[in-house]
């Protein structure tokens, strides 16, 4: 079904211009891990426009995810997310690029996964990962919208090549995080992840993505976004 | 003694008496030295605010100062 893109995107208008929104259709964003942020991530950017999208995640999908994860279902238990996933953005607007990773990320396939895209989102859910991620993104010289639950508490950071990013964030040392069976992960292996701060992040993780395309508004570069829905607190905090 | 504003997010918040808000602190003791006072284990502590900035574990806290320390958040 071919929908005229001014009708389409009528209601982004006039926050959006149409200059911008052009740019968007150009714009080329991988999104890494396809769970609770990359399932609202991918959704919020598809349909504001993002006109090709990249879409990686190695896992299928199960009864654990039912809880917050936008793109699971009863019906699909036991599929691959990313071919979920790409089956969602082309129900959306089935003139979105989508390139699909089955596949989990590491050191030897991340650089293919994201060569070519103008952004990367960080949906992962290991912190180890995101290093690995940083690493990856900065070696190609592209920014890096990063976002992480636990509870009800979430963060939102915008990391530029050549930024500390993480390391202001973690530590410097991603070996350090966790102990155990948990090694690599952070507090949310004991807190689980709601459904609603999935969502909020993963609203602030878009927000970020389409200001960085469009070098336009505040971006929370160097800063670190931290909302706990428990006490309504949502801070800006500066990490230099 | 001074007071600050400490707030502990997700899992350390049970380390504060009343979940979080005002507290009173000796003159001179630094963000570490509070950590253990609280009993918070030292690894648990990954990021420290102090007034909305980042701060090191060896600042000494000052009358009024809003004091944030959060665990690790990796979840997706």
């Amino acid at each position: 079904m071919t929908i005229d893109p001014d009708q389409r995107y009528v209601r982004n208008f006039n926050t959006l211009t149409r200059a911008e929104q052009d740019r968007l259709s150009k714009s080329h964003v991988a999104v890494i891990g396809l769970g609770g942020l990359g399932g609202g991530v991918c959704e919020f950017l598809a349909r504001t426009g993002v006109g090709c999208l990249t879409l990686v995640d190695g896992d299928c999908f199960d009864a654990t995810n039912l809880n917050r994860q936008l793109l699971s279902r009863e019906d699909c238990i036991g599929s691959p997310k990313a071919t979920e996933a790409g089956k969602r953005i082309n129900t959306i607007n089935s003139s979105i690029r989508v390139h699909l990773y089955q596949a989990f990320i590491r050191e030897e396939n991340i650089l293919e996964m994201i060569r070519g895209a103008d952004l990367v989102v960080d949906c992962l859910d290991t912190i180890r990962d995101r290093f690995l991620l940083q690493a990856a993104a900065r070696s190609l010289g592209v920014p890096l919208v990063s976002g992480a639950i636990a509870g009800v508490t979430g963060q939102v950071s915008v990391i530029f090549p050549g930024d500390r990013g993480f390391e202001l964030i973690y530590g410097s040392q991603p070996e350090s995080v966790g102990t155990g069976p948990d090694q690599g992960r952070g507090i949310e292996t004991r807190t689980g992840n709601i459904s609603y701060c999935a969502g909020l992040i993963a609203a602030l993780q878009a927000s970020e993505t389409v200001k960085v395309l469009l070098g336009r508004g505040e971006v929370l570069r160097n800063k670190l976004l931290v909302a706990d829905l428990w006490t309504n607190t949502i801070e800006v905090m500066d990490l230099v | 003694m001074i007071q600050i504003d400490l707030k502990l997010f997700v899992t350390l918040s049970k380390y504060h008496p009343r979940g979080g808000g005002a507290y009173d602190v000796a003159e001179n003791t630094s963000v570490a030295q509070l950590i253990g006072d609280l009993g918070i284990p030292v690894e648990t502590v990954k990021l420290v605010f102090i007034n909305g900035k980042r701060a090191l574990p060896d600042q000494v806290l000052l009358d009024g100062d809003r004091l944030g320390l959060f665990p690790p958040v990796g979840g997706g």
